[in-house]
């Protein structure tokens, strides 16, 4: 599967390629022999029961997993051609380039335009108008900016649960990433909150590569343009079971165990 | 019925038992007030406070240079304790693997317990012969305050690491995740959200430094000269109640218990401000 004609263009998919890929946590194997190709201008998500492996490959895709002592990989994992496990790469900008949306908004306990100046700040962002500016697109693009306009000054704390998410996103959005890793982003939010950042995710795949973790089979078939279907082995690992468009996987699933679970058969 | 009583009963004596606590408070307070309240009137509280000589013999009763002594001493051991203390707060709760930290740890809660005589001992026969090579006699407010740095590091470092370690782990992520590095992130998300906490407990080790007194006494040469550098000795308002209660009667006696007064408002000052910045701080994590 290397071409996919997906919102209007034809775009390979290889901006992400996950190779060979084993993942330990200690003697643990949490991921086997994971084979994926991720397309770039798209929308993909993987879906799976709990404890399959996948918020493990999603955070193996920005190295979070680096901070758990004792993790161990195996394989590759290719952005844009290039290795992010190579020595020379450098996480603090692999991480700049691949941002992360987590499943419990988690905003920093500062002002609300603080926390979107945070990362431009970090990568030598000092000028104030400069930053105005980031911290005003950056909220637009994440359909905030309305919302807050007024209150930049306060407590991102006090935001609802919905507008905490989006502020994350806008976050994400102001160090300019290529690649936006969501995992669960909607799990804590209410389902008017899950359809504005569904909405908001959808404009944003123009631009952005995102890949979403998702416990609810329906939000992936509503948003995603490719679903990857991950499950776990009977010693506990977690594989890639079938992986396709997601008009295809959810209407003609080729594998069994792919179809008892969107199903609902189990999971 | 008798599910009931026992209930009641515990209540009761629960009650009881933490009133007692505060009873027991009051009635220092009142106490010391009582026996300070004639050497208030007889010399006037702002002659007390703002006078500048300390002679019983002639019934000079003003504590000025004691004021002077004890916030100095506080004052200069906070701004070498403070840093030092964040600094080993941020090692032993972000920086610093599970190893060396099960050596550290312990190592900072025995500082606690070792007696403040002991303090003052290695105070006087260690650190007077280094200041006193720097000018003076060696007994100074600077010794004093290296001595009482030492002595609030443990209460500074322990409630800033636990302060620190209550930072959720999800500011964390979200810090590293936007391609901040560590030391990034300790200093723009970890840092700002602890420092009610750690603002706590540079205020209740202040508390602890304005109160210590065996120590203070035994390295900081008790002059009651108005002191004019660090390096001068001087006295502090709890060593000037320690060294004299034995022998001192009516004023001179009066005028030490209005200095515990003193010293009481001070503390209460430095506890109230302590509770407020620990209240800010679960307040802010309840929101988060």
């Amino acid at each position: 599967m290397t071409e996919y004609n997906l919102n209007g263009q034809t775009c390979r998919g290889d901006k992400i390629k996950a190779k060979n890929l084993n993942f330990y946590y200690g003697s643990f194997q949490a991921l086997r022999d994971i084979n994926l190709d991720i397309p770039g201008c798209a929308i993909t998500a993987i879906i799976g029961p709990s404890g399959c492996g996948k918020s493990s490959f999603l955070r193996l895709l920005n190295r979070m997993n680096d901070l758990i002592y004792g993790s161990r990989i195996e394989g590759t994992i290719e952005l844009d051609g290039k290795n992010i496990f190579d020595k020379e790469v450098d996480v603090v900008d692999l991480r700049k380039n691949v941002g992360m949306v987590f499943q419990k908004p988690n905003p920093f306990p500062i002002s609300i335009f603080d926390n979107i100046a945070f990362g431009p700040k970090q990568h030598g962002k000092k000028s104030k108008i400069e930053l105005e500016e980031i911290v005003e697109n950056s909220l637009k693009k994440a359909a905030l900016w309305d919302e807050v306009k007024d209150k930049l000054g306060q407590s991102a704390l006090a935001l609802s649960g919905g507008q905490q998410q989006r502020l994350c996103i806008a976050r994400v959005l102001s160090v300019e990433p290529q690649v936006i890793l969501m995992d669960e982003p909607c799990s804590a939010l209410d389902p008017m909150a899950t359809l504005k950042i569904e909405d908001l995710m959808r404009t944003l795949a123009k631009n952005y590569t995102i890949i979403i973790v998702t416990h609810n089979m329906q939000q992936a078939a509503r948003v995603s343009d490719t679903t990857a279907f991950f499950m776990m082995e009977p010693d506990r690992a977690g594989s890639l079971v079938e992986y396709g468009l997601t008009s295809e996987i959810f209407t003609n699933p080729k594998d069994k165990r792919t179809e008892d679970y969107i199903t609902g058969r189990f999971g | 019925m008798t599910r009931y009583f026992t209930d009641k009963l515990a209540k009761y004596i629960v009650f009881i038992s933490g009133f007692t606590a505060v009873v027991i408070l009051l009635l220092i307070a009142l106490f010391i007030l009582r026996e300070g309240l004639p050497a208030f009137s007889e010399i006037g509280v702002f002659d007390f406070i703002f006078g500048n000589v300390w002679r019983p013999g002639i019934d000079q009763y003003g504590i000025l240079s004691m004021i002077v002594g004890s916030i100095a001493v506080t004052i200069v051991s906070m701004i070498m304790a403070v840093p030092l203390g964040i600094a080993c707060a941020i090692l032993l709760a972000e920086v610093a693997p599970s190893k060396v930290r099960n050596i550290l740890r312990p190592a900072v809660e025995l500082l606690v317990g070792i007696p403040s005589v002991v303090y003052g001992l290695v105070g006087l026969v260690l650190l007077v012969p280094i200041v006193s090579n720097i000018g003076g006699s060696g007994f100074s407010i600077l010794t004093a305050s290296i001595v009482l740095m030492v002595m609030v590091l443990p209460t500074i470092i322990s409630i800033s690491e636990d302060s620190i370690r209550a930072i959720p782990a999800s500011y964390r992520e979200g810090a590293l995740a936007l391609g901040a590095t560590k030391w990034q992130t300790i200093k723009g998300v970890i840092l700002p959200a602890a420092k009610s906490g750690i603002g706590a407990g540079v205020v209740l080790g202040m508390g602890r430094a304005i109160g210590e007194t065996m120590a203070m006494i035994m390295v900081i040469g008790n002059s009651i000269a108005f002191p004019n550098s660090l390096l001068d000795a001087a006295r502090t308002l709890t060593g000037n109640i320690a060294l004299e209660i034995n022998y001192a009667t009516g004023t001179h006696e009066s005028a030490l218990f209005a200095t515990g007064v003193v010293l009481f408002v001070f503390i209460l000052l430095l506890n109230s401000v302590a509770t407020v910045f620990l209240k800010r701080g679960s307040n802010a994590q309840r929101l988060g």
